[in-house]
C-alpha cells in the first residue's frame, strides 16, 4: 500500500506539470490577486475588471486566444512570491497582471528579476519602492504610486482651504509613510506646517492616547488611515467633540467609510481627499468606463462603481492588451517586442493619458475630491480638481527627490522642504 | 531517510525476521524516490512543492516532539523558525542595508541557531509549568507578542516591511536557491532532523520524556527532573525549527511579520496534527497534504466550474475531513487500515492471534 501510495504521489508528480502546458495559439495571463484577507473585496473587483477589459476584446488579442489564471493570495508576501512561481512555472503563463498590496509589489519587483522573460503587469500595489529602489527591468506598473496619490492634495488644503498649520495621523506602515510622503512634499512646499505627526499600528482601535494630544491651534488634521481603522477614529473623534477639520489619505474616504452607520461620518463633511480617480469624473473615458462596469455585471455582483483595485487591474490589462497588439502577439526571444511596446506605450485610460518613465513608473492624473452628502443619505466625494502629469518624483528632478529619503516616519523634513531646500 | 520502524506495536515477536525484511523496503523506495526526484519533476515541483514540504515539516517536526514525546502543544514553533529566520536577515546580508549586519555565513548561521534556541529555551522555562490548554496558551501569547513586536519594532526587525533579499550564501561555488540544489539541502536537512527525532525517542533523554509525558509525578518520584527535562525537549526542538525557518527565509528571499503570525503559528498545528502527532514521520505527510492544498486549490475549484476566490474552502473542508475521520491524523489512519488488514488474514489462514 505504501508503494501505491508513492506510486500516486509520483504519477501526480508527473502529471500535472504537463497537464498544465500552453498551447501555441494562446496567451496565458496570470492574475495575481489578494482574494483573502482586508482586501478581498477590492481583489475580487480586480479580477472582474480583468475580465471585462478582456472581454472588450472579446478574449483575442493580435489573432490569439486569451486564457486566464486567477493565483489568490492573502496579501503576505511569502504566499505571493509562492503563488506567482506557480503561475510562471506550473500553469506556464506568459505575463502575470498583479499584485494588489505594496509589500506584495516589493516582493514581486524581486521575483520578476528571476524571470526576465516573462512581464509582470502590476495591479494596484503602490509602494513607492517597487519602481524606485532597483526596478526590476521586467516590471511595468501603469498605475500611479502611494506618493503621487497624495500629491496635489498639500497646495489644494494650503491655498483653497487655507489650511496652513497641520497635524497628521497616519497609518505606520509602508503605504502609510508613503501616500503621507506625497501629501506632505506638496504641502510643505506650498507653505504648509506639519506641527505634530502620529503613528498609529495598522487594526489598533483605541485613538484615545492620540486624540488627547491633538495639539489645539491647528487648521486641520490630515488622516492617513483607512477602513475600519479610520471609522474607529472617526467616532472616538466625534465623541471627543473635537471640531478640527480633517484632511483624508487615499483610503480615508473610500466606499467602507462613506456608507458607515453612526456618527463617524459627520466628521467628514467638506474634507478634501486625493487619489488616482473621482466618481464624478465628466471625462468621456471615466464616464463610459463606469457604464461598461455597470452595465457588464448585475447589480449584485459588482460594486456600485468601480473601486480603486478595480480601475487598477482594468488599466493593467489595457495595457497588456495594447502593448501586446502592439507587438503582434509576438513573445518570442524573451517577449523583447512586447517589453518594447509597453516602454512606448501612451495609454489612454478611464483617468487620462498613462506614460512611463524610465524606472517603467506611470506618469498620470492625480484627482482632488470633497466629501460631500450624497442623494441616498450617504455621503459621497466631488471632484474638485486635478493635477495632470504628476511624475514619480512629484515634480523634482532625480537627485532632489533621492535625497528627501525613502518614504518612513521622518520623512520630509518639512521646514526645510518649505524653504525652498 | 531513516530505515528503521517507528510502529513496533503491530509486530508479532514471531515474525520478527519477516518484519525485518519487509519493513526496510518502502523506506528504500521512498529514499530512492526522494533522491532520484530530479531526474523526472519540474524545478516548481522540486523547490516549491517539495521544498516547502520538507520546510513545513521541519517545523511540525518540532511541534510533534514536543507535543508527541513531551505531552506539551507548543505554538511557539512558527516564532522559534521566524526567530532564526530573521536573525539570518539581520545577521547576514539583506535589501535593508540600514539594518541588515552583513556578517559572514560561518558566524550568522551559528548565531542564528544560538538564538533561537536561546529564545526556545526561554520562553519553555515560562511554558512548562503549565499544563494542556494553557501550555497553548501561554505559547500562543509569546507567539502574538513576537509578532506585534516584529511589526512594531523598525530598529532590528523593520516592522511591517521586514527584509527581502535575504538570499543563501554560495557555498561550494553553488547557488543553493537553483531548485535541484535547494531541493537537496532541504531533503537532507529534513532527513538529518528525522533521524534525529527517532534516535533521540530512542535515548535515555527520550524515555525519560515520554514518562514525563505520561506521569510526571511519577518520574520526579522516581528522580528525573521534570522541568530540566522539558526545558530542554523545548532547546533541542527549537534545532529544527530554526533549520526550517532559515530555509524557508532563503526559499522566500524575504521574511516579514506575516511569516510569523498567527496564522502561521496555527498552519503548523494543523499540519502536525493532519499527519499524525504520534511519530515523526506524521509532519511531513501533513506538510505535504497541506502544500498540495495550499497550492492546487485554486486549480481543484475551477475544474469544478467555481471562482476561486473560495480555495481557502477546500483547504478547510480537507483538514476538517481528516480530523474527523482520524483523530491522530493521517498516519493513525494508515495505522487502523493495516490493523484490521492483519486481523483479516489473520481469520483466513486460520492463524495468527487468537
Amino acid at each position: 500500500m505504501r508503494k501505491t501510495l508513492l506510486g500516486a504521489v509520483a504519477i501526480t508528480a508527473l502529471m500535472l506539470p504537463g497537464a498544465a502546458m500552453a498551447q501555441g495559439g494562446t496567451i496565458k495571463i496570470g492574475i495575481l490577486v489578494a482574494l483573502e484577507g482586508a482586501f478581498a473585496t477590492g481583489g475580487q473587483d480586480g479580477v472582474r475588471n480583468v475580465e471585462l477589459a478582456l472581454k472588450q476584446v472579446n478574449n483575442t488579442i493580435a489573432g490569439k486566444k486569451v486564457e486566464t489564471v486567477v493565483a489568490p493570495t492573502d496579501t503576505k508576501p511569502d504566499t505571493t512570491i509562492r503563488m506567482a512561481r506557480k503561475l510562471i512555472e506550473q500553469d506556464k503563463v506568459d505575463l502575470i497582471i498583479g499584485p494588489l498590496s505594496g509589500s506584495e509589489g516589493i516582493a514581486m519587483r524581486d521575483f520578476a528579476k528571476t524571470i526576465p522573460d516573462k512581464v509582470v503587469i502590476n495591479g494596484i500595489s503602490g509602494a513607492l519602492e517597487t519602481t524606485w529602489v532597483d526596478p526590476a527591468p521586467n516590471f511595468y506598473r501603469f498605475n500611479l504610486d502611494g506618493a503621487q496619490w497624495g500629491y496635489g492634495l498639500g497646495s489644494y488644503a494650503v491655498k483653497t482651504k487655507g489650511f496652513k498649520r497641520i497635524a497628521t495621523i497616519a497609518a505606520d506602515y509602508s503605504f502609510g509613510y508613503t501616500n503621507f510622503m506625497g501629501f506632505a512634499v506638496d504641502y510643505c512646499k506650498a507653505g504648509g506646517d506639519i506641527v505634530q505627526r502620529f503613528w498609529q499600528p495598522l487594526g489598533q482601535s483605541d485613538f484615545g492616547g492620540i486624540i488627547a494630544q491633538l495639539p489645539e491651534n491647528v487648521d486641520a488634521i490630515y488622516l492617513g488611515l483607512g477602513g475600519t481603522d479610520a471609522i474607529n477614529f472617526l467616532n472616538q473623534y466625534q465623541q471627543a467633540g473635537e471640531k478640527t477639520r480633517l484632511i483624508g489619505g487615499t483610503i480615508m474616504a473610500d466606499q467602507t467609510v462613506l456608507t458607515a452607520r453612526g456618527k463617524a461620518k459627520e466628521a467628514l463633511f467638506g474634507t478634501p481627499v486625493s487619489g488616482p480617480f473621482a466618481n464624478d469624473n465628466p471625462d468621456p473615458a471615466w464616464k463610459s468606463y463606469v457604464k461598461l462596469y455597470q452595465d457588464s455585471f448585475p447589480a449584485n455582483q459588482r460594486l456600485p462603481s468601480p473601486s480603486l483595485f478595480g480601475l487598477g487591474y482594468y488599466t493593467a490589462t489595457l495595457a497588456a492588451i495594447k502593448g501586446l497588439e502592439a507587438a503582434g502577439g509576438d513573445l518570442s526571444n524573451g517577449q523583447a517586442k512586447f517589453k518594447e511596446a509597453l516602454n512606448k506605450l501612451q495609454l489612454d485610460s478611464p483617468v487620462g493619458k498613462i506614460t512611463l518613465n524610465e524606472n517603467r513608473q506611470a506618469t498620470g492624473t492625480v484627482f482632488i475630491n470633497e466629501v460631500v452628502d450624497g442623494p441616498d443619505g450617504n455621503m459621497t466625494t466631488k471632484m474638485v480638481a486635478k493635477s495632470d502629469n504628476v511624475t514619480q518624483t512629484l515634480g523634482m528632478t532625480a537627485e532632489q527627490f533621492r535625497a528627501l529619503g525613502l518614504p518612513s516616519r521622518n520623512v520630509v523634513d518639512c521646514a526645510k522642504l518649505r524653504s525652498g531646500g | 531517510m531513516a530505515m528503521t520502524d517507528h510502529a513496533p506495536r503491530f509486530v508479532n515477536r514471531a515474525d520478527q525476521k519477516l518484519w525485518f525484511e519487509r519493513i526496510p523496503a518502502p523506506w528504500w523506495a521512498l529514499a530512492v524516490v526522494l533522491l532520484f526526484l530530479p531526474v523526472v519533476a519540474n524545478s516548481f515541483w522540486l523547490f516549491q512543492v517539495m521544498g516547502w514540504t520538507f520546510i513545513l515539516g521541519m517545523i511540525g517536526l518540532s511541534l510533534m516532539f514536543l507535543a508527541g514525546y513531551g505531552g506539551m502543544v507548543s505554538l511557539l514553533q512558527m516564532t522559534v523558525a521566524g526567530m532564526a529566520g530573521y536573525m539570518v536577515a539581520i545577521l547576514g546580508n539583506s535589501g535593508t542595508v540600514t539594518v541588515s549586519l552583513g556578517l559572514s555565513w560561518w558566524i550568522v548561521l551559528p548565531a542564528a541557531f544560538l538564538i533561537a534556541a536561546l529564545f526556545a529555551t526561554v520562553s519553555g522555562a515560562l511554558a512548562v509549568r503549565t499544563e494542556g490548554i494553557y501550555t497553548i496558551m501561554i505559547t500562543l501569547a509569546i507567539a502574538a507578542a513576537f509578532f506585534y513586536f516584529t511589526r512594531q519594532n523598525y530598529t532590528i526587525f523593520n516592522g511591517y516591511s521586514g527584509f527581502n533579499l535575504v538570499l543563501p550564501p554560495q557555498l561550494f561555488g553553488v547557488n543553493w536557491r537553483e531548485p535541484v540544489p535547494f531541493y537537496y539541502l532541504s531533503l537532507a536537512l529534513a532527513a538529518l532532523s528525522y533521524g534525529t527525532v527517532v534516535y533521540v525517542s530512542r535515548s535515555p533523554f527520550g524515555l525519560a520524556l515520554q514518562g514525563v509525558r505520561d506521569n510526571p509525578r511519577r518520574m520526579a518520584a522516581l528522580g528525573f527532573n521534570v522541568t530540566a527535562h522539558r526545558v530542554a525537549a523545548y532547546a533541542l526542538a527549537s534545532v529544527f525549527a530554526s533549520a526550517g525557518g532559515i530555509l524557508l527565509v532563503w526559499q522566500n528571499a524575504q521574511i516579514a511579520p506575516g511569516t510569523i503570525g498567527m496564522s502561521a503559528a496555527i498552519d503548523v498545528l494543523v499540519v502536525a496534527v493532519v499527519g499524525g502527532m504520534r511519530r515523526p514521520l506524521g509532519p511531513f505527510i501533513g506538510a505535504f497534504i497541506y502544500v498540495i492544498l495550499q497550492v492546487f486549490s485554486p486549480d481543484i475549484l475551477g475544474f469544478f466550474g467555481f471562482s476561486a476566490e473560495r480555495f481557502k474552502l477546500i483547504i478547510g473542508l480537507g483538514f476538517l475531513a481528516v480530523v474527523l475521520f482520524s483523530p491522530d491524523g493521517v498516519l493513525g489512519l494508515w495505522d487502523r487500515w493495516r490493523a484490521r488488514r492483519r486481523q483479516q488474514q489473520d481469520q483466513l489462514s486460520g492463524g495468527g492471534a487468537a
